[in-house]
Order: C-alpha cells, then sequence, then structure tokens
C-alpha cells in the first residue's frame, strides 16, 4: 500500500480477554493481526445485517411494464 | 434470495419525462465535452444502476480508495475505478460546481455535475489496477492513451444511442423482474466473450445443478480483430440451450460493459456488477479477464478471501476437458487418470477449424452450435 494513504484507521476498544482470545485463534492462518481479523468479521456481520433490511425497488406499474417488455423480447 | 443491489439501492439516473426534456433544452446551453464510446457505455452502466452504487464517475476519495484499498469511501468493495477523463483545453473554462454536457458523436447523451476536476498518476493506476507498467498490456495500453484529469460528479443519463443488438440487452431492474417471475431463489451468472465449446457447458451446468436458473451474460462492447462477432456469440448460445438446456433454466442476455484484462481484480468487478443483476452465484474463471501471464493462474480466485462482505458467492469450477477413459467431460479435481487420456478443449483450435469452414469434433463443440457459427458469411470482428 502507498504509504501517504496508510492510517485512515480509527481505534475501536474490545476487552483485552477478547483481543488474547482472536490473537491465539489467529497464530499460523491468513490474517496477520487481530485488527485485520477484526475487520475482516465485522464487514462479513455488517454485510449480512444489510442485506436483511430491503425490499425490490420497483413499484407494480413499474412492473408491468418491465414484464411487457420481457414478453415482448421474448423471455417470460 | 435475489442479493440486494450493491450498497443496497438499485440506482437510477436515466431521465424520461418532461424532467428530460427540459434538461435536454438546458443542456444545449451547457459547455460540453465529446466522449469517447467506452465511456459512453461507463455512463450507461452507471445510468442503469449496472454499477449501483455509483450514481457518477469517481471523485477522487473515491478513486484514491478503490485504487488502494479496492474499496470506496463508504468502505463497499469496488476494484476497477470508473472515471471520466479530460484534456485541460476542453474544460478550460469550467470549474467545480458547473454543469458540463456530455455528447457522444456530437449529439448530447448527459449532464454532469462536476464536483472535483483532479490530476491522476496513470502509471499508478496501471500499478494498482493490472500489477503492471508494460504497455503491452492491452489495459495499460488504454490507460495511458487516456487523456491528462479526471472529472467526478453525478451523471444524468438523457439519451442513449441505439445498438443493433439492443433487444438482446437487459439491465438490472429487468433481470430482477425476470427472476422474480421465473420465481428463481438462487442464480449463477457465467460471464462470456466467446462462443460456447463443451467446456463452457460442462461448467455451466456443473453450476446449475446446484442453483434455480443460469444467468448466461455475454460481454457485449469494444472488441479485438479476431474475437467473435457479438451476434455470432448469441446466435451459437440459442442453438446450445435449444438442443441442449432444459427449458426455462436460462436466461441469454447481452451486458453492454467494458472489458479491461484486470484480471482478479475484474474477477471482483464482474461479480459485483452481476450482482446488482440479481445474481446470487457467480462462475469465476481459471485466470479470469486476464491476459497473456501477467496473473497467476489462480490469483482470480484467492482475491475473493479478501472480500467478506462481497455478497455474491464465487464458484470456482476448474476447467474442463474431455477424458476418453472417464468418457465424458471432467475437471481434474474428478479424473484420475493421465494426460494421454485427457483432450483439452482448445478455444483455438476450434477458432482455427471454424477459419477453415470445419466442423469441430463433438467432444470439443456441439454440432448444432458449429453449424451455426458457420452459417454467418464472416464470424469474426476485423
Ligand atoms: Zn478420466
Amino acid at each position: 500500500m502507498n504509504e501517504e494513504r496508510k492510517g485512515k484507521y480509527t481505534t475501536v476498544s474490545i476487552p483485552t480477554t477478547l483481543y488474547n482470545r482472536i490473537k491465539d485463534l489467529i497464530k499460523d492462518t491468513g490474517f496477520t493481526s487481530v485488527s485485520q481479523y477484526v475487520t475482516y468479521v465485522l464487514r462479513e456481520i455488517v454485510a449480512r445485517h444489510e442485506e436483511e433490511k430491503y425490499s425490490e425497488p420497483f413499484t407494480e406499474e413499474d412492473k408491468e411494464k418491465i414484464i411487457e417488455k420481457l414478453r415482448r423480447l421474448g423471455y417470460i | 434470495m435475489i442479493p440486494r443491489p450493491h450498497g443496497g439501492r438499485l440506482v437510477n439516473r436515466v431521465l424520461t419525462g418532461k424532467r428530460r426534456e427540459a434538461l435536454l433544452r438546458e443542456a444545449e446551453e451547457l459547455p460540453s465535452i465529446e466522449i469517447s464510446y467506452e465511456r459512453l457505455i461507463d455512463l450507461m452502466d452507471i445510468a442503469h444502476g449496472a454499477f449501483s452504487p455509483l450514481e457518477g464517475f469517481m471523485v477522487q476519495e473515491d478513486y484514491l480508495h478503490v485504487l488502494y484499498d479496492m474499496r470506496l469511501s463508504n468502505d463497499l468493495p469496488w476494484t476497477i475505478p470508473v472515471v471520466l477523463d479530460v484534456d485541460p483545453e476542453e474544460i478550460s473554462g469550467v470549474k467545480e460546481g458547473d454543469d458540463l454536457a456530455l455528447k457522444y458523436n456530437g449529439e448530447i447523451v448527459a449532464v454532469m455535475r462536476i464536483e472535483e476536476i483532479y490530476g491522476w498518476d496513470k502509471k499508478e493506476y496501471a500499478r494498482q489496477v493490472y500489477k503492471t507498467t508494460d504497455k503491452n498490456h492491452p489495459g495499460v495500453a488504454k490507460t495511458y492513451n487516456r487523456k491528462e484529469l479526471l472529472v467526478g460528479g453525478e451523471i444524468d443519463l438523457l439519451r442513449e444511442p441505439s445498438h443493433p443488438l439492443e433487444n438482446r440487452i437487459l439491465w438490472p431492474i429487468e433481470t430482477r423482474v425476470l427472476f422474480r417471475e421465473k420465481k428463481w431463489r438462487t442464480i449463477v451468472a457465467f460471464q462470456t466473450r466467446n462462443v460456447p465449446h463443451r467446456g463452457h457447458e460442462y461448467v455451466q451446468k456443473a453450476a446449475l445443478t446446484f442453483t434455480d436458473g443460469l444467468l448466461i451474460h455475454p460481454l457485449i462492447g469494444w472488441k479485438k480483430p479476431g474475437d467473435y462477432r457479438d451476434e455470432v456469440i448469441f446466435a451459437a448460445y440459442e442453438a446450445l440451450i435449444k438442443y441442449y438446456y432444459p427449458k426455462d433454466v436460462v436466461v441469454l442476455a447481452g451486458l453492454l460493459m467494458n472489458m479491461n484484462y484486470a484480471g482478479p481484480r475484474e474477477a471482483i468487478h464482474h461479480a459485483i456488477v452481476r450482482k446488482n443483476f440479481g445474481a446470487t452465484h457467480f462462475i469465476v474463471g481459471r485466470d479470469h479477464a486476464g491476459v497473456g501471464d501477467y496473473y497467476g493462474p489462480y490469483e482470480a480466485w484467492e482475491i475473493f478471501d479478501e472480500f467478506p462482505d462481497l455478497g455474491i458467492t464465487p464458484l470456482f469450477i476448474r476447467e474442463a476437458f474431455y477424458c476418453k477413459k472417464c468418457g465424458g467431460m471432467v475437471n481434474e479435481k474428478i479424473c484420475p487418470h493421465s494426460e494421454e487420456y485427457r483432450v483439452k478443449i482448445s478455444g483455438t483450435k476450434i477458432r482455427r477449424m471454424i477459419r477453415e469452414g470445419k466442423i469441430p469434433p463433438e467432444y470439443m463443440m456441439r454440432p448444432e452450435v458449429a453449424r451455426v457459427i458457420l452459417s454467418f458469411k464472416d464470424p469474426f470482428v476485423h
């Protein structure tokens, strides 16, 4: 990574006990630090939670129009 | 379930009706620049939500994040910068905050609100995105040919030039409605720029065994000489689907998008875009989107380890070959036999036979597919 791009991080507190537990867990894995592991795991979970808050963006009217086009093109 | 678009909202920046007419009139008075065909394609991908959550060309903050962290400034995975390059003289009269009309072939196609004008280091771009600064790499060569400044800001699409294959192109909102109508919950997408041989069919069917539907998604856009023409690819796939796929498990639709040959980074990009089209799974080939020997054979697979939050599941399916001992199409994970029994399906070999007007052997290509390709007077781009 380019030097000037480094340092775009902030601090989050976790219990020391958890920190040590993670440190043990990631020994001999591809993770090189607790922070890297925590970032990875959080992204995974955050994405899953975001996924739960979503419904398709089209109105019934949009949908009818699109279905009509899909019929015309032979997709339905 | 059909995944939510990248970033949670399907972007729509295609203006219609009165707002479009009003902006078209206003745009006549605005300073304007002419854009290339490739930038026009980017513009359409943004406006139709294929590049959700992008609402325009990237500002510097996003550009740098993508370059160095492979994420947008809001932390979402994004690996290929989507930027608009301009010559300083072209925009000498405009400043940040102004509106700029974008023209293609002299006709206004979009309006952009200039949020930022900034410089870029093309060599650094090449190093980060392509992992090489070698100008023999087609993506690097294209980068070096781009203009000196970048302009970032949101766009509104006002006009779309017609495309000879426009009846074969679907946008994300359309495939999403289509998948819902078909009641598919899991959809695997297949990226291609080629006519299908038996190896492709094997990989698609291996994936389809586990999903409700298959989206065959050929990239339509700029081609290099020697590539199969788009209409040939479509016709070849239609034959394959007609004779060798069950009814109602396949959608064949064109995707208007640029090809960069950025290997691993582009594999992630391809996956994100397919997620926007509503796919739950994406087939990632060995050396996906690679060129020459710039990338290791499995780099395009390994890079997915860095993105636990991608929101689409990559399927790493090994290349298929014909094994005389097994008596069918297999891959190295399931065939124990030695090289002497294995026949590699080579696109290059097939191309040569097609050029000579010959039907390739059946273990390489379905005869119905070969016949359709040969029915074209000239299946290749010049
Ligand atoms: Zn075998």
